[in-house]
């Protein structure tokens, strides 16, 4: 019964999408108030039949009712609590249904925290958003429904890949998606200026604290995936390159380049076709990494041609998203005139720059987790892309980037003066190079040319931040004069340097070791002693485990850490999985992970010293907290009054 | 092969990721540590063949432990880099490297990132050229005079409608 009213709430759900994607559009055309009207209270009641419809789902996972297909192989009666709601979205029809819940909330928010924006400025808004809603919803109804009922009932479930059963796995997904579709509110608000025919600076600055929030939790998102990649996989690595990752990878660069060129338009004037462009960008990868990682095209191709409904789907769908606001660019772009003009040595040519550099690391990684896929479905070969050419083409890109960041965002607008700029930070210059090679040579004895570079970037990204605010404190009253969003845009940039000091000294100076050791053995690596005490048998609630014992002591004998590795099998479907034992810190991780029994009591056992790897999680963390800092600013809840003023007659567009 | 490949392939594909979650753990003895280099550097760029997306470095699959003890002799018996991957590239075919060779069928891949940055730069200094230029016009105003004039007609864009 309660699936029968999920899948019913579904349904309603896309009859009132249908409503809000024409009803509102229509008044806006006609100017029918009562029709622009709609648009709000339509967004709350889909986001009510969301709402039931995954909770319907969730109720059907916690009941461990396997006649609903989806249930029955997402699910096992043997699993935790926790993971059958996160198991929820642990496969493809209900992950669909995470995205369409979190593209409903996100819509509610839209029309919630809008109103004082003009109301037929919001129906079209929320219009388009209903737009995305119906694709998604007749997605899963027509290809992918949760709800499906199998005959007869399974007596059990085929319980929860035993890799998603982790505290990271629960958070992670949640918090990409609303990364994900959050900039379907950074396109809407796009599209929507377009058919207005508006692109103006209070259209940017509307979209600025949205497309900034969702990038965050675009950032916290990708992280948590690395941090899980690193802690629950068992071999220690923290970014793969892999098709998966790329996938969401994309969508946050173009999202980066997005919130500045956002910034340029609002303050300039200038950038907005641009800006338009990396909207309809973002959100289109977002499309295509959900795509991406849902069909198992990345599997194989062939995986799409075994189930030639749901690709059909997706291609239509992504050809008509893309290609319809990419007409509608087209059509409307031309019109627009930027005023705002500047010299070269200006803040606009830094923020240019930045947004090229990322969009052609986008496109790089695009064409590598693309180019295999696209041979082989023409049939010119199988070949693999890699690590080696991701790094390869990636990070020559990274490093011009960092050395306009140290500057970039502390020059003038429209004209600065590149001998006074030289003469400022020409000692931050000297101090980041000697840094850069003393600082390593000082900690490990060694330097290479690469890790010199990432080092003496970071401290040139940070000792342009620390100029800059000290400039700032000194010409303002002090640091209160320093408004919020500085202050966000500091933090952010700072968790990026604190990235490239912990990828650089992370991939350059970890150790590892891979030793056959037997209880009583012990390793010295890196300072440390690794005992290995012994091994239990421990049995958790779905799995037989082998418990494992370790003790890390210091070079003087005192002991550092005690860490448990385990290895274990999931009973239902019988996988073996590698539970690291981790011994975090600011400054290095101790990693212990067991493989297989040798025979004799002895297990194959990996050890890693990692330095500075927390410093990834650390600084995506700043990342985060600077974007929040930035979107929380008091100027867009003042600026919305003001902006109000400015919009009550329609202005032409090729003024603004 | 074919017995041992398939299994693997199914599970593989059956699992999805499931095999991830395996990490492969086995110590072998090198001469040098610079074999062991070679090794980890050589066994971090072949791809395991039957799994998802994983090097043979990190996969504990059936053919990964093959490929990986194949390595570790043919590094033992003295071969090269080049001679060890052109061995593997005749039985495997491309698939295996993970750093895709320069051919024909490449050639976009490896060009694609350097026309992507020459495109880029070409519109930029371009689009970069048209803000100056306009600039021009107006450039007889001082800067101070200038961003003045900035100030000024910022503000009236509410007095359009008022």
């Amino acid at each position: 019964m309660v699936p029968e009213l999920g899948h019913f709430a579904l349904i309603l759900a896309l009859c009132v999408a249908i409503v809000q994607a024409t009803v509102p559009l229509a008044g806006t055309v006609w100017r029918v108030p009562g029709w622009i009207a709609l648009a709000r209270p339509a967004a709350s009641a889909q986001m009510l039949f969301l709402v039931l419809a995954f909770g319907a789902l969730v109720w059907s996972f916690i009941a461990n009712d396997f006649s609903v297909a989806y249930v029955a192989q997402n699910s096992n009666s043997a699993l935790p609590l926790e993971y059958r709601i996160s198991a929820v979205w642990g496969g493809h029809e209900g992950s669909l249904l995470l995205w369409g819940l979190i593209l409903g909330g996100w819509t509610f928010a839209v029309a919630m925290f809008s109103r004082r924006l003009p109301d037929d400025m919001v129906a079209r808004v929320i219009a388009v958003m209903g737009l995305i809603s119906i694709g998604f919803l007749l997605f899963m109804l027509l290809t992918s429904n949760p709800f499906d009922r199998l005959v007869p009932p399974a007596p059990d479930g085929r319980d929860l890949n035993p890799l998603l059963q982790d505290f990271g796995l629960i958070v992670h997904p949640p918090m990409l998606y609303m990364g994900y579709v959050g900039f379907s509110v950074a396109f809407a608000f796009a599209i929507a200026a377009l058919i207005e025919g508006r692109l103006d600076a209070t259209w940017a600055r509307w979209s600025r604290p949205w497309t900034i929030v969702a990038w965050v939790f675009m950032t916290f998102g990708i992280a948590l995936g690395s941090w899980w990649a690193y802690y629950e996989l068992g071999w220690g690595g923290w970014w793969f390159w892999d098709p998966v990752e790329n996938a969401s990878f994309m969508p946050w660069l173009i999202g980066t380049a997005l919130i500045h060129s956002l910034a340029v338009s609002e303050k300039r004037n200038t950038f907005k076709n641009w800006t338009v462009l990396l909207a309809i960008f973002a959100f289109s990868l977002s499309l295509l990494g959900t795509f991406l990682v849902r069909s198992g095209v990345l599997t194989s191709v062939h995986a799409f041609a075994s189930d030639p409904a749901r690709g059909i789907f997706i291609l239509a769908f992504l050809l008509l998203v893309i290609g319809g606001s990419l007409a509608l660019f087209a059509w409307r772009a031309p019109a627009v005139k930027s005023t705002g003009h500047f010299q070269l040595v200006a803040r606009e040519t830094a923020m240019l720059s930045g947004n090229v550099l990322l969009v052609v690391a986008m496109g790089a990684v695009l064409l590598g987790t693309l180019y295999p896929l696209i041979l082989d479905a023409f049939a010119l070969g199988k070949i693999s892309v890699g690590p080696p050419y991701f790094n390869a083409v990636f990070v020559p890109l990274m490093a011009p980037l960092l050395l306009i960041l140290g500057v970039g965002p502390h020059m003038r607008w429209k004209q600065d003066d590149a001998a006074t700029l030289l003469r400022r930070y020409r000692f931050v210059l000297l101090v980041s190079v000697v840094a850069g090679i003393l600082l390593p040579l000082v900690a490990y004895g060694t330097v290479t040319p690469g890790v010199g570079l990432g080092v003496a970037l970071a401290c040139w990204v940070v000792g342009g931040s620390v100029v800059d605010l000290g400039r700032r404190v000194r010409t303002s009253r002090g640091l209160r004069g320093v408004p919020r969003s500085y202050w966000g845009m500091t933090t952010a940039h700072a968790g990026l340097a604190v990235v490239v000091v912990g990828v650089t000294l992370t991939s350059a100076y970890s150790t590892e070791s891979d030793v056959r050791m037997a209880p009583g053995e012990s390793l010295e690596m890196a300072g440390y002693t690794f005992h290995f005490d012994s091994v239990d048998q421990v049995a958790g609630p779905n799995y037989d485990a082998s418990f494992g014992h370790f003790r890390i002591t210091a070079a003087d004998g005192s002991q550092v850490a005690r860490l448990n590795p385990e290895k274990r099998i999931y009973r239902v479907q019988t996988m073996p999985m590698t539970e690291a034992g981790i011994d975090g810190g600011l400054f290095r991780d101790l990693f212990i992970a067991m493989g297989e029994p040798l025979g004799d009591g002895a297990w194959a056992v990996r050890i890693y010293h990692k330095p500075f790897i927390a410093w990834l999680w650390l600084g995506a963390i700043l990342m985060g907290c600077g974007g929040l800092l930035a979107a929380s600013d008091r100027r867009y809840r003042l600026a919305v009054k003001s902006a109000q003023a400015a919009t009550v007659g329609p202005v032409a567009t090729a003024e603004s | 092969m074919i017995h041992r490949l398939f299994p693997g392939l199914m599970l593989a594909l059956l699992l999805g990721f499931a095999t991830m979650g395996w990490a492969a753990i086995e110590s072998f003895e090198f001469d040098s540590p610079e074999q062991e280099a070679r090794f980890k550097q050589l066994s971090g760029e072949l791809r395991c063949l039957v799994c998802q997306n994983q090097s043979i470095g990190d996969s504990n699959a059936e053919l990964a432990q093959d490929l990986r003890r194949e390595v570790f002799e043919m590094i033992k018996e003295g071969q090269s880099d080049a001679e060890i991957v052109d061995f593997l590239v005749a039985r495997y075919g491309d698939f295996v490297l993970y750093r895709p060779p320069v051919n024909y069928t490449t050639a976009l891949l490896w060009a694609g990132p350097f026309l992507l940055i020459a495109i880029g730069l070409f519109f930029m200094i371009r689009f970069i050229r048209t803000r100056v230029a306009t600039t021009d016009g107006v450039g007889t105003l001082s800067a101070e005079e200038q961003s003045r004039l900035d100030v000024l007609l910022q503000t009236p864009a509410k007095d359009e409608h008022t």
